[in-house]
């Protein structure tokens, strides 16, 4: 393997890092606060999906500029975090906080079966292809290979941007240090008087918009398809564990080393590619059982 | 042999010789009908299950078969496997359904089959493509009113070799399952027997359902194959055929798409002239033959303007279905001296049956398989349409690479050898 | 003597509530005599009842695997393996077979995850069996691939039977199978080594502190529910006549976890109403509403989890209660 194809190899892996995490980061959020797998997450990541491609091929078709593409994605997320996650958590998360783990795991499992089907009914099965954003950035050529840019540079910039944004939400504003709070901690958030009802809330949105923003991102180089959700489950799955939970941070490495593992995986061992992501988070728990940068839980006694 | 194994052979020689036998005319003659209405292989099943609805609608306009009408009910393959075969039981056992036609999926064929022999139940294997289901079994009640992977595959091989002779190199990007697996385990032992000296540089095998395949387009960028084979349809080929003309992949390589006529209109202009385009049979709704046919021309109009879009080859694969099993009831009746058969009767009707769909004439072997002929072009971009279309149009007769009945795939195409691109018969369609 | 009264009080009751369950067996078990596809659609609810009973198990230690269609799919590819090797194959050892491979490899996984609590136990599950699926997608010379591999009807104890009486036998054999295992692991979660699964499930630093090791008790556990996920996906195996890597799909490891909640996670009846429910709701929504089975499934999951948490099973626990005490109270009048 030559220097070359090292190159090229990382730039593939990254620009693909770039869209698991920003579909990753979302669950991740989730899962520190709330101490749920959301499994609607799919759902969520596949409706911003089609609703971009949708209502995007919509605003062209009626000649307005392609550019607006981007504007749209920015729209999609809010739209998803506010009119699918909000009533999501608040009527059906809310009721059950109470009740064993499984059946909080079960509710979003159900949740996404419903919205399998919400989505055929309403986008039907064809497959759905709008890349006007991708088109309009061109292509950039490095080491005499044409990249897209949208690829190459503006999918990672927007997901680090996404990873500077996060932490300063966290770090800066008071929601946001609830939000912390919760996460490090429940039971002393609560015991002070935070109101975790409200902290969940604000957090299933967030978390909710940026798998909306994430497919809204992925519509422009990729078919949008019926069961593209249940495939990016799974990866954004191994890459919360691995991250730790709730680590934002974690997940933007996570995401780094599963995209990085599966590209080279692809020019050096090709069949082995499908395996990286599971193996890694195989190897990462082995090492730290909670996670690269999960903290040890406290244990009560 | 025991007295149960005698009784069971002497039974239909008893009904064989009672000449004439006449059953019962039903009220309706009830099928049912495997497809994906879900998941990504919808994108044959819902057009595959509109083009029924219109069918047997026409067809019970036009009298039905046998001045009996025809009824359809369908089972969702994408509901898994125990769904599908407890419906599938159901639809026999309880509805005492007239004949399945099962499905869409390999896999799915592959479970049916040996079922439907069991439960002796007409099946007709109206869509699936593997070549394994009758080199690998015998089966009395099982017919595929198309025809297999092998033909598919070798036709495209041929056209290649015989629109670009000259070409050294060749990868493969495939999705991860068996047809992918399947099509370029036929497809490169063609080409090796056919053009010994050509060099697979990679073989790429994404998961099925990849959303991206960055990683493989830049690795082939670098690569500079000749050609690039890729038997993928629905979501992935829309994404691998769009990301790779955005960064040029096409400028340096010719894709082979032998399932592309199924997304040529999704497409729209993202497929580049010059890419060679397979269609499972000669189907294509501009085939060259039937433009001046109204009965197709028709179809094609109503088909566009009950759906929104052209019809692809699952539609056409269902007419087959649906022709041949009318075929079978008629020839059956015929045979039985204008009484209406039992269901026996019309098994038997369906080897060596000959029947016409939206296409040209298929055969049905004595093992059950389906001879079609295979149409294969290369894609113009053109003003008519806001999508490629084909020019360059071969048509390959199907008896000649079709697998020998009772031969399996493997070896018949070890055994073939260079000759065989210019003795083969095509018709060539100038446009 | 209040605690003699309790014990003569739970042996009337529960007396009169093993007949309902044993009614409703005999009504399933001459079901297939009236409805024959239901044999076939039975036989694999109950397959999928066996599979669910190992989910139970690790509930009650407060531990959710969603990755356990992993040991489902391994023992239907061991018994398909076997049945290609000796053309056929016969029942019993392909059963055994199916055991032994998902007990084998469950010691293996088992003591990498038992370390593992909560999400993290559900998620290592999840990437073991995903890398199984890929695995089995990858090496299609050897399984396949996506189509699978045909399973051919072994024969029974050297027999060969034709269809029909080849699946009356596995109908009735799976229940039989059910039956014994319902009655032993439920058992199995009374005896002293169950009892420590509640403590894992609600407190497990103090059962630390009093010398028993949580992860050695709960690799039993695992080993026992890997061999009856195994046993299950043998049965599917030989029931469906084909294996696919669909067996150990995500999906199915979480219809597993679904089914225990419809049916009841407490309870080892739960494991099989839920399972026959599951099927049947499936089958029909299926073939009635094909469009939107997956959300009718979804709903009535919801429905469950909102208004009637304790399943199926504690349904009909709500409905026997009045009686219940209806019964303490005449016995209570006696005195």
């Amino acid at each position: 393997m030559n220097i070359q194809l090292i190159a090229l190899a990382f730039f593939d892996g990254v620009a693909y890092a770039a869209l698991v995490f920003m579909v990753a980061v979302g669950l991740t959020l989730i899962f520190g606060v709330m101490r749920i797998l959301n499994v609607a997450h799919g759902s969520f990541y596949a409706i911003g999906a089609y609703f971009t491609v949708s209502v995007g091929g919509a605003i062209f078709a009626a000649g307005y500029s392609h550019w607006l593409a981007f504007p749209l994605m920015m729209v999609t997320a809010a739209l998803v975090g506010v009119v699918i996650g909000g009533p999501i958590e608040r009527f059906l998360l809310k009721r059950i906080y109470a009740k064993e783990d499984v059946l909080q795991l079960l509710v979003t499992f159900a949740v996404f079966m419903i919205f399998e089907d919400v989505q055929r009914l309403i986008w039907g099965a064809q497959p759905y292809f709008d890349s006007s954003a991708l088109t309009l950035m061109g292509n950039i050529e490095v080491l005499g290979i044409s990249y897209t840019a949208y690829q190459l540079l503006f999918l990672p910039i927007v997901a680090v941007a996404v990873l500077i944004g996060l932490r300063l939400f966290l770090r800066k504003t008071l929601a946001g240090k609830l939000v912390q709070a919760v996460t490090e901690d429940r039971e002393m958030a609560t015991a002070i008087g935070i109101d975790a009802d409200k902290v969940f809330l604000i957090t299933f949105v967030i978390g909710a918009a940026l798998a909306g923003f994430g497919g809204a991102l992925a519509s422009a180089t990729t078919s949008v398809v019926p069961g593209m959700g249940a495939d990016m489950i799974v990866l954004s799955f191994a890459v919360a564990a691995t991250a730790g939970l709730g680590q934002v941070e974690g997940a933007a490495v996570a995401a780094l080393l599963i995209g990085l593992g599966r590209s080279f995986a692809v020019y050096l061992m090709p069949e082995l590619s499908v395996l990286v992501p599971y193996l890694i988070m195989l190897a990462v728990l082995l090492l730290r059982p909670e996670g690269l940068f999960g903290k040890q839980q406290l244990r009560k006694i | 042999m025991n007295f149960k194994k005698l009784l069971q052979l002497a039974v239909p020689l008893v009904f064989a010789a009672t000449s004439a036998f006449a059953a019962e005319k039903p009220e309706k003659l009830h099928i049912g009908i495997t497809a994906f209405l879900s998941g990504p292989a919808a994108v044959f099943g819902v057009p595959a299950k509109a083009a029924a609805e219109m069918m047997i609608e026409d067809i019970n306009e036009a009298g039905g078969i046998g001045g009996v009408p025809l009824s359809a009910t369908f089972i969702d393959e994408g509901a898994g496997g125990e769904a599908l075969l407890a419906e599938y039981r159901r639809l026999v056992q309880d509805e005492g359904v007239d004949a399945m036609f099962a499905s869409i999926s390999s896999g799915n064929c592959n479970k049916i089959a040996p079922l439907a022999d069991d439960l002796k139940i007409l099946n007709i294997m109206w869509d699936c493509g593997t070549q394994r289901i009758f080199e690998e079994n015998d089966y009395r009640y099982v017919f595929r009113t198309q025809s297999n992977a092998t033909p598919e595959m070798l036709s495209a091989v041929l056209y290649l070799l015989k629109t670009k002779p000259d070409f050294k190199t060749i990868a493969v990007v495939n999705q991860d399952y068996s047809w992918g697996r399947d099509s370029w385990e036929i497809f490169s032992t063609a080409l090796k027997t056919l053009k010994p000296d050509v060099e697979v540089v990679a073989e790429f095998f994404p998961k099925f359902g990849s959303p991206d395949f960055s990683t493989e387009i830049s690795r082939l960028l670098a690569l500079r194959p000749d050609v690039i084979l890729s038997t993928s349809w629905g979501g992935d080929l829309d994404t691998f055929v769009r990301q790779a003309s955005q960064r040029g992949l096409t400028n340096n390589s010719t894709l082979v798409l032998p399932l592309a006529e199924s997304s040529l209109e999704r497409l729209g202009d993202a497929l580049p002239s010059g890419q060679i385009v397979g269609t499972r049979g000669d189907h294509y709704f501009l085939h060259p033959e039937k433009l001046s046919d109204p009965a197709f021309t028709g179809f094609v109009e109503e088909f566009k303007d009950a759906t929104g879009s052209y019809p692809i080859y699952p539609v056409y694969h269902m007419s087959q279905a649906l022709n041949a099993f009318k075929g079978a009831y008629e020839k059956a009746m015929e045979a039985n001296g204008g009484e209406w058969p039992d269901k026996e009767q019309v098994v038997d009707a369906m080897t060596g049956l000959t029947f016409v769909g939206l296409g040209r004439e298929v055969t049905i072997r004595e093992d059950g398989q389906g001879v079609e002929d295979q149409l294969l072009g290369t894609t113009v971009n053109s003003d008519d349409y806001d999508f490629a279309t084909l020019g360059q149009i071969m048509i390959f007769d199907g008896d000649q690479i079709t697998t020998p009945v009772g031969k399996v795939s493997a070896d018949w195409l070890k055994a073939l050898n260079p000759d065989f691109i210019d003795a083969v018969n095509v018709d060539t369609f100038e446009q | 003597m209040a605690s003699n009264n309790c014990e003569r009080f739970e042996e009337e009751v529960l007396n009169y509530r093993f007949v309902i369950p044993l009614g409703l067996i005999a009504l399933v078990a001459v079901l297939p005599v009236f409805v024959p596809w239901a044999k076939i659609v039975l036989t694999l609810a109950f397959a999928k009842g066996l599979a669910v009973l190992g989910i139970i198990v690790l509930l009650r230690a407060g531990q959710v695997s969603f990755g356990h269609a992993l040991y489902f799919g391994v023992a239907a590819y061991a018994s398909a393996f076997l049945g290609r090797q000796f053309a056929g194959g016969e029942l019993i050892s392909m059963l055994l077979v199916g055991l032994l491979v998902s007990g084998a490899l469950s010691i293996v996984v088992g003591l990498f995850v038992v370390r593992y609590r909560g999400i993290f136990f559900g998620m290592l599950n999840l990437a073991f069996s995903m890398i199984l699926y890929s695995v089995l997608e990858k090496f299609y010379h050897l399984t396949g691939g996506s189509d699978g591999m045909q399973v051919a009807r072994p024969t029974v104890l050297g027999l060969s039977l034709e269809r029909d009486n080849f699946e009356v036998l596995l109908f009735y054999g799976t229940v039989l199978a059910a039956i014994s295992a319902g009655f032993a692991v439920h058992k199995f979660l009374r005896s002293p080594i169950g009892q420590i699964y509640q403590a894992i499930a609600t407190n497990e630093t103090r059962l630390e502190y009093l010398g028993v090791s949580a992860r050695n008790t709960l690799l039993t556990g695992y080993v026992i529910s890997a061999v009856l996920c195994g046993l299950g996906g043998s049965i599917m195996a030989v029931a469906q006549g084909i294996v696919t890597p669909e067996y150990t799909w995500w999906i199915r490891s979480g219809e597993f976890v679904f089914i225990a909640v419809l049916g009841g996670s407490g309870s080892v009846g739960g494991a099989f109403i839920g399972a026959i429910t599951y099927e049947l709701v499936r089958t029909y929504a299926a073939a009635f509403a094909a469009d939107i089975w997956q959300m009718v499934l979804g709903f009535f999951l919801l429905g469950i989890i909102l208004y009637a948490s304790r399943g199926l099973y504690g349904l009909y626990d709500d409905l026997l209660k009045p009686l219940d005490l209806k019964l303490a109270r005449s016995r209570g009048a006696g005195k």
